[in-house]
Parts: C-alpha cells; sequence; structure tokens
C-alpha cells in the first residue's frame, strides 16, 4: 500500500515538473522570437525568416531606430505622461469614493455602489460613446487617452472591496476627536491602505501603458500617439518609414531601411519597460486578482 | 427629497468626496446612454442624434443575419476559452501545488504569469513573427526541415485553433495564479487526516482539493461570463486585424461594431448591433447569475 502511494506521487510529480514546464517555455518562446528578430540581420530575415538564434547577429534595427529618435523619444514621453497623470488621479478618486461608497454610516452607500455597478451590466455601446466623446471636444485631445480610463466599476468595487477590509472604529475614533471625513481618509485611510493602492495602481497603469483602442480611435496627430500605438503602426503599414527611406548614420556612411528587423526592434522597445518592472509588481497583482476573485 | 437634503447637510464632505466619482461616471458612462436611441434612426447628420428619421426595427431585421451568426462565433470561442481554460489552471495550480521544488514553482509561475503584462498589440507582433508568409518563425522551420510554406491567411478553419491559443498563452497563467493561492489556503490538517485513513495522491486531489476550490471556480466562471461581450476585442483584433477572408470564422460583435465606426462609418447599423451586445451582456448576467443563485445562493452576484 504505501509503495504504491509513493509511485502514484511520484508518477504525479513527474508528470507535473514536464507540463509546467513545457507549458512555462510556451509562454516564454515568442519573447524570445523577437527578441531574436531584432538582433538579426535584415538580409538574413529575407533569406532564412525569423528564427529563434540569430544567425547573422546585427545590431542595425536598433542604430537605425536611435539614429532618428525623436519618434521613439515623444511615444516615449506620451506614455509615460498618460500613465503617470492618469494611475495617479485615477487612484485618488477611486479610493477616495470607494471610501465613501463602503462607509456604514454613509446613509446612500447602496444606491451610489448600485449606480456605479451598473455601467458594468450595461453601456451605450462604442458609436454613441464615439459620438459623445467627438462632441466633447476629445478628439486629437491628449486627454482622450487619459479620460476614459480614468475610472472603472471593476476597480471601484476592489477598491471598496480593500476599504472594507480596514476596521470602521478608526474613523469613529478620529470623528470623535473631531477630525473631518477628508483629513480621516488621507491622514488614517491611505497610509492603511497601501496593499489596495498598490493594486489598483498597477491595473491602473498598466491598461494605461497598454493602450492601444482609444489613440487609434480619437488621434489622428501622430505627435500624440503613445508607443503602443506606434509599434501598430509599425506593424500595420510598411508605408511607416517610407518616407525616410535611408537615414544617415554619420561618418558618411548611410543606413538601408531594414523593415522586418525594425519592427521587432520596435516591439522590444515598446515592451520593456513592462518585462524590466514585472520582477517588483508581480507579486501586488497576486495579491489584487486574489482579493478580487475571492470577494467578487 | 427631503431626507437627502438633511443628509447632505450632515454629512457634506462625505457627498464631496464622492462627488468627482458619480460626476465621472454621469459623463462617462450614463450620457452616452440615451444615444442608443440612433439603433431606431436612419441616422443622418442633419438631423443629429434625435432628429434623423425614425425606423423602428428595421436596423435589426436587416442585421439579423449577420447578429444571429456573430452570437453564435462569439458564444462558442467564448464556452472553450472559459472550459479549456479552467481546466488548464485548475490543472496546473494542483500540480504546482504538488511540487518540492520551490525555485522552479517560482520560475515556472513567473513565466507563465508574464504573457498577462504585455499588450494586445505585442501579440499582434507574435503573430506577425510566426505567421507571416514570407519570414514567420512557422515557415522558417518548415522549410529548413524540408517541407513547403504554409499560408495561414488563406485557410480559414485554423484561426479558430490559433485564436484559442492564444487566448489561453495570454490567460492561464493569471488563473492559475489565482487557483494556487485558493489552494494554499486549504486546511492541511484536511491533508494529514485523510492520509492517516491511507487516501492517495488521487484521492487527495479528488476529495479535499477540488471540493475546497468550488467557490473560486464557480466566482471566476461568473467573472467570466459575465465578461463573454466585452472582454475580447483586442485579442481578435490584434491577431485578425482588418482581414476580410478571415471574418466568416473570426467576427464577433465587438470586432463589427468597431469596424462600423472605424471603416463604414454606418450608425445606425453600429449602434443597434451595439445595443443588442449590450443587452445580450445583460441578459447573460441574470441568466448566470440565476443558474448561481440555484446551485448555491452564497456565490450570486445579486
Amino acid at each position: 500500500m504505501k509503495i504504491k502511494q509513493s509511485r502514484g506521487k511520484r508518477a504525479l510529480a513527474i508528470f507535473s515538473y514536464v507540463f509546467t514546464g513545457i507549458f512555462a517555455i510556451l509562454c516564454l518562446l515568442p519573447f524570445l522570437l523577437i527578441i531574436s528578430a531584432s538582433f538579426t540581420e535584415e538580409h538574413a530575415i529575407y533569406t532564412q525568416g525569423y528564427q529563434l538564434i540569430p544567425p547573422v547577429f546585427s545590431l542595425d534595427a536598433y542604430r537605425y531606430l536611435f539614429a532618428t529618435p525623436d519618434k521613439i523619444l515623444n511615444a516615449y514621453g506620451v506614455s509615460i505622461f498618460v500613465t503617470v497623470v492618469g494611475s495617479l488621479t485615477g487612484l485618488f478618486l477611486i479610493a477616495m469614493g470607494g471610501y465613501v461608497l463602503q462607509r456604514p454610516d454613509f446613509k446612500y452607500r447602496n444606491f451610489f455602489s448600485f449606480f456605479v455597478y451598473f455601467t458594468m451590466l450595461f453601456n451605450g455601446g462604442l458609436v454613441p460613446t464615439y459620438m459623445w466623446y467627438v462632441k466633447l471636444g476629445l478628439k486629437d485631445n491628449i486627454m482622450v487617452l487619459i479620460l476614459p480610463l480614468l475610472m472603472s466599476a471593476w476597480n471601484v468595487i476592489l477598491m471598496k472591496n480593500f476599504m472594507h477590509s480596514i476596521p470602521h472604529e478608526i474613523t469613529e475614533a478620529a470623528k470623535i476627536d473631531g477630525a473631518s471625513d477628508f483629513r480621516i481618509f488621507r491622514q488614517l485611510i491611505l497610509p492603511m491602505a497601501v496593499p489596495g493602492l498598490a493594486t489598483v495602481g498597477l491595473f491602473l497603469g498598466l491598461a494605461y501603458w497598454n493602450d492601444w483602442f482609444n489613440a487609434y480611435l480619437y488621434i489622428n496627430d501622430t505627435k500624440l500617439h503613445p508607443l503602443q500605438m506606434v509599434l501598430y503602426r509599425c506593424l500595420a503599414t510598411a508605408e511607416f518609414y517610407k518616407n525616410q527611406a535611408a537615414v544617415n548614420v554619420g561618418g558618411g556612411m548611410t543606413l538601408k531601411l531594414p523593415t522586418e528587423s525594425v519592427k521587432m526592434a520596435t516591439a522590444v522597445i515598446a515592451t520593456g519597460p513592462i518585462i524590466f518592472l514585472y520582477p517588483f509588481v508581480q507579486k501586488y497583482f497576486v495579491k489584487g486578482l486574489t482579493v478580487g476573485s475571492v470577494k467578487g | 427629497m427631503k431626507s437627502l437634503a438633511r443628509e447632505v447637510r450632515k454629512n457634506r464632505m462625505l457627498f464631496l468626496m464622492i462627488a468627482p466619482m458619480v460626476i465621472y461616471f454621469i459623463i462617462f458612462y450614463y450620457v452616452p446612454m440615451p444615444g442608443v436611441y440612433m439603433a431606431f434612426t436612419c441616422y443622418t447628420y442633419q438631423g443629429g442624434i434625435f432628429g434623423s428619421p425614425f425606423v423602428g426595427l428595421d436596423n435589426f431585421r436587416f442585421l439579423a443575419d449577420n447578429l444571429l451568426s456573430m452570437t453564435k462565433t462569439t458564444i462558442l470561442y467564448n464556452l472553450v476559452f472559459i472550459g479549456l481554460g479552467t481546466l488548464l489552471e485548475v490543472m496546473m495550480a494542483i500540480m504546482f501545488s504538488e511540487m518540492a521544488a520551490k525555485w522552479f514553482k517560482k520560475t515556472a509561475q513567473s513565466m507563465l504569469f508574464l504573457p498577462y503584462f504585455i499588450s494586445y498589440v505585442l501579440l499582434g507582433a507574435f503573430v506577425y513573427n510566426i505567421f507571416n508568409y514570407e519570414y514567420g518563425a512557422m515557415n522558417s522551420l518548415l522549410v529548413s526541415m524540408g517541407f513547403d510554406r504554409y499560408d495561414v491567411y488563406s485557410d480559414v478553419g485554423v484561426w479558430k485553433y490559433i485564436i484559442t491559443a492564444f487566448y489561453l498563452w495570454k490567460n492561464v497563467g493569471v488563473g492559475t495564479v489565482i487557483y494556487l493561492a485558493a489552494i494554499t489556503s486549504i486546511d492541511e490538517g484536511l491533508y494529514e487526516a485523510a492520509r492517516i485513513d491511507g487516501a492517495n495522491a488521487w484521492q487527495e486531489i479528488r476529495y479535499i482539493t477540488l471540493p475546497c476550490l468550488r467557490p473560486t471556480v464557480i466566482t471566476m466562471l461568473m467573472l467570466r461570463l459575465s465578461n463573454i461581450l466585452k472582454g475580447q476585442f483586442d485579442l481578435f483584433y490584434q491577431i485578425v486585424g482588418d482581414n476580410g477572408i478571415l471574418y466568416s470564422a473570426t467576427d464577433i460583435l465587438d470586432t463589427y461594431v468597431f469596424r462600423s465606426v472605424t471603416k463604414t462609418f454606418n450608425v445606425g447599423f453600429g449602434t443597434a448591433a451595439g445595443l443588442y451586445q449590450s443587452l445580450f451582456g445583460f441578459v447573460l448576467v441574470l441568466l448566470v447569475n440565476w443558474i448561481i443563485r440555484r446551485i448555491d445562493t452564497d456565490y450570486a452576484l445579486f
């Protein structure tokens, strides 16, 4: 009996390592393909295609991109601005609202919670929303990259659940001492809500950084394009680099347009920051997702 | 009304604190809602939203066949996504929980979780890198092994597998981590008691782990079902793009509505399809909630 049991366990263990190991490698594979392609010499791509290991190593794609860095730097600027301003503003407003929504002594908390929650069940749809945003003057306005993602029912509910886990007695005690509600929120609740703030803030930050949809719909001015939109255009159109087919890289050398490797190098540059931040923020995401799914 | 006024006076600060949120939701979520009226009009630029001629259900009647087939596509894809996804996630979570090697667990989980962080545009870059006819990694491999090139973009049938594979690629890691968290919170005493009674590894999973995961599985199902009609636009659009040949196998409601805004700009049809989508999602949530209520009242959303 005992031998059988341990054999069953060992079989399960070996299968587990192999299965999850293969799946994990498959998760990483596309990243490796892209990175490899971005370091491949353009001609090698034409003759041998994209490969896992560059047949001919070359930095041409990056040299090309950084020969005229304005476009990429500008996109970085837009993405960083939108992500920082949007996440901080959204986070503050969500935290403030979420705190009020769960205050047991706030009489209309259920009404306002449903008011927010209802937007998850029903919405006007893309066409009326599009026309309304255009009417608000958001077309070709950088605010259109910030406002639509500022608050969502999902993030508000998540924050409300986090706030709910802070004991109400703290608020009550401070009220007796004569502190105003805003002061209680700012000085007592916010410091205690840091894990929740980190989680929702990261959700917001990720949504802003990865957003291409609003830029695609509302922004024609390429100066206002965030990184993801630049990447999208670079992948979708061959014309993207046509008007600058050859670039002077100094020393009398010109660089011929390496289209295929440049596409992949752009992908690497647009994703880089996320990959670098990933190890530091991973645990907050896990926490947020777990709280969200356990409490609904 | 009187009590509201009294309440506002008493808790002025609380109302002030919630005001930005309420105003935001009114402007960005509630104001566009009456615009669904355009679904019942033949929209003209002179008439605007409420001045265009009323045509009743004509838009819907015209779209009926399209809407029906897109609904079918949407539902089928999502059933496969949710079914296969949940199966893989629970399976892998159990596998991780049985593992002894900590370093492997940590590394593998980080790798699984990574795709969740990247944008769908980058996913589009992956699809290009792998399936591009001339330079794609898949064809590079085929050619180097002596096979012929394979043109994925002219083969409609294969896209349902590609889309499903990328869905799983992007989402399974997150689900696995959530289920793993649920498994680690199971009382260790249950397993010890089972072992004393002579239970083997499979029996432990069957009679302890799986029943304890039930609440999490139900909550996750609920969340995913209620997201059926909005969550996957990016996935489909970034993989398929504006590839007309593939629409028959890959067009979901979102992609249709998106095209009606960006390409054809048919206000009436676009609004009608969007309204249909919203109502459909609404009914779906009510239905799922009703089903869950019948299984176990505790898990129902409302």
